[in-house]
């Protein structure tokens, strides 16, 4: 297992969030996700400006065996998409916390730290998957 | 694909493991109100040599009667070849095999029919197809609304000439689901779109167009299309496949061409049957393909580069993506969409062209023929392609059953439809002269002695 990055925020549907500087928020899917759901062949992208409450479905990335949903860890609206995913969705397998990012939202209210896991956390929480 | 049936014992095993009683018991939620004990009209049980005999002598009331009558369900010359091979053992099935790709010769048949309804539709995917025209709607609407997520309204917009009957199974299937149907205000010199009157502000998810319209007509396709684009709202076209032959295929409709259609694939090769089965069709723009509901079988290449044939795109489907699929009527109606593909392979092109010239130049003798006769006219003017509504001078129902004692099927009243006295007529290619003339000197001589 790769290491986590250890400036980004965790959740249990295996999503990544990066506070940006100006106050946005991109998310994409763990190096975890990508790896369960094998080589990506489409995502499907919100619109930009699209109102997400928290726990909203937002994007599906599909392989070629199984389509999931990608569920926004905060509200808020969508403020930018990785339209590259469109031609090339295996981006996300191939750097799924850099070029792999899905979308950036503008978060609606302040972030609750204490509902997302921090690299350790996430870390022990796939630990405890496996047993 | 052979049917084995259960044994009793089979049936008693697995009622115990999951304990229950009786197979009845698994019907416990369904309301008794709703449960029907007996259908009028239909025996209880009954053996083979009885329901032989029942069924002979209730064909026999129906008599060979000439048909006259259209309304959605069309009857055509089915070359005799046409059911002899696709209830060939290897095809005589309505299922796609469990085991797609070991059923090489399944798969192609559909993928050919895939390529033939693209090119009559000018669309570029097709799906293996849906049960029947009128859910086709249903699934095309559902459809627009994954596809088109800027627009909130679930409204779906219908031009007046929308089969009433799809209205109400679309609605029946989408209304649940927080779609809501609308007419277009409708012209009544022309029963066409009156454009000057369409509301603002509708903000429609979609816009339904049938064309040749339910009561025969042909409406501006281009300015209705290019009108649904600018509103934000998908185009989905509803065609009859034969009139693709001569009409504009819903692909180049307006200047970006209709996002959907869908229609009914009966007038393919599949016979009348009193109302089924029949099949639905479908295809859309490749940028939708993702919310394209039902199975599509793609061509691709074997380890050893053998071109073969594959189910594809299937992480949308049930199996897979669970309720979230795009749809859970994936059912096809692959005998029917056998039967079409050998019958559109068979006619060929020409044929199909043939056929279409044929059907619109008897209608247009016989429409000649019954407005030549006192008290009946068009009820609308303007083209039309194998189907005229005539507004008549006194009421329909009397009429179609003198002269279906004449062993004339006259028409489809349309009186409760179109709230006057009018009869939707229609003559295919299998009328002849005499037919034809036959008809309209019934007719006359019903209309005449005062009926």
């Amino acid at each position: 297992m790769n290491e986590l990055p250890g400036d980004l925020l965790y959740t249990k549907d295996h999503e990544w969030l990066r506070r940006e500087d100006d106050g946005s928020v991109t998310i994409g899917i763990t190096d975890h996700a990508q790896s369960a759901l094998g080589d990506l062949v489409y995502v499907e992208l919100p619109e930009v400006d699209l109102e997400v409450d928290e726990g909203g479905e937002m994007a599906v990335v599909e392989s070629v065996k199984a389509a999931s949903d990608v569920y926004a860890p905060i509200a808020g609206s969508i403020a930018a998409v990785n339209e590259e995913l469109a031609d090339d969705p295996e981006k996300i397998n191939s750097d799924p916390y850099g070029d792999g990012w899905i979308v950036r939202m503008q978060p609606s209210d302040s972030i609750d730290e204490d509902a997302l896991m921090s690299p350790d956390d996430y870390q022990q929480f796939l630990d405890d998957l496996d047993d | 694909m052979p049917f084995i049936p259960h044994t009793e014992k089979d049936t008693r095993e697995m009622l115990q493991a999951i304990g229950v009683d009786s197979i009845a018991d698994l019907f416990d939620e369904i309301p008794p109100e709703l449960m029907i004990e007996h259908l009028p009209h239909v025996p209880h049980a009954l053996t083979e040599m009885e329901i032989s005999r029942l069924m002979r002598q209730r064909a026999r009331m129906d008599g060979s009667p000439s048909c006259f009558i259209g309304a959605g369900a069309y009857e055509h010359h089915i070359p005799a070849a046409v059911w002899d091979i696709a209830t060939r053992g290897e095809f005589y099935s309505a299922y796609t095999p469990y085991q797609a790709e070991a059923s090489q010769g399944t798969l192609q048949v559909i993928y050919e029919y895939q390529t033939m309804i693209t090119e009559l539709t000018g669309l570029d995917v097709s799906n293996a197809s849906l049960y029947d025209g009128a859910s086709a709607l249903a699934e095309a609407a559902l459809m627009a609304v994954r596809t088109n997520r800027r627009v909130k309204s679930g409204r779906v917009l219908l031009a007046p000439g929308v089969n009433p009957v799809y209205e109400k199974v679309a609605a029946a299937i989408a209304g649940a689901q927080g779609l809501t149907f609308e007419r277009l205000p409708q012209d009544p010199a022309t029963g066409n779109i009156d454009f000057d009157a369409i509301p603002a502000g509708r903000e429609p998810v979609a816009v339904v167009l049938q064309q040749p319209s339910f009561v025969g007509t042909l409406d501006d396709v281009d300015r209705l299309t290019d009108w649904a684009h600018a509103e934000g709202a998908l185009m989905i076209g509803v065609v009859n496949p034969t009139s693709l032959a001569l009409l504009k295929a819903p692909g180049h409709w307006g200047e970006k061409g209709a996002d959907i259609a869908i229609g009914e694939g009966q007038p393919l090769g599949v016979p009348m049957s009193s109302g089924g089965p029949y099949f639905g069709f479908m295809t859309c723009k490749q940028q939708h393909v993702r919310q394209m509901p039902g199975r599509i079988v793609g061509r691709t290449t074997d380890l050893d580069g053998n071109p073969g044939f594959a189910l594809t795109l299937q992480a949308r489907e049930q199996h897979i993506r669970r309720s979230k699929a795009t749809s859970n009527i994936c059912t096809n109606q692959g005998l029917m969409v056998t039967a079409a593909t050998i019958y559109m392979s068979l006619v060929g092109y020409d044929g199909l062209v043939n056929i279409a010239n044929t059907s619109h130049a008897n209608t247009a003798m016989l429409v000649d023929g019954l407005t030549a006769v006192s008290g009946v006219e068009r009820l609308y003017s303007g083209p039309f392609f194998h189907e005229v509504a005539l507004q008549l001078d006194r009421p329909v129902a009397p009429l179609l059953k003198a002269l279906a004692d004449r062993n004339i099927l006259g028409g489809f009243d349309l009186t409760p439809i179109v709230g006057s006295d009018a009869l939707l007529v229609c003559a295919t290619e299998t009328k002849t002269s005499a037919d034809i003339e036959a008809y309209i000197a019934a007719f006359a001589d019903v209309m005449n002695s005062g009926s």
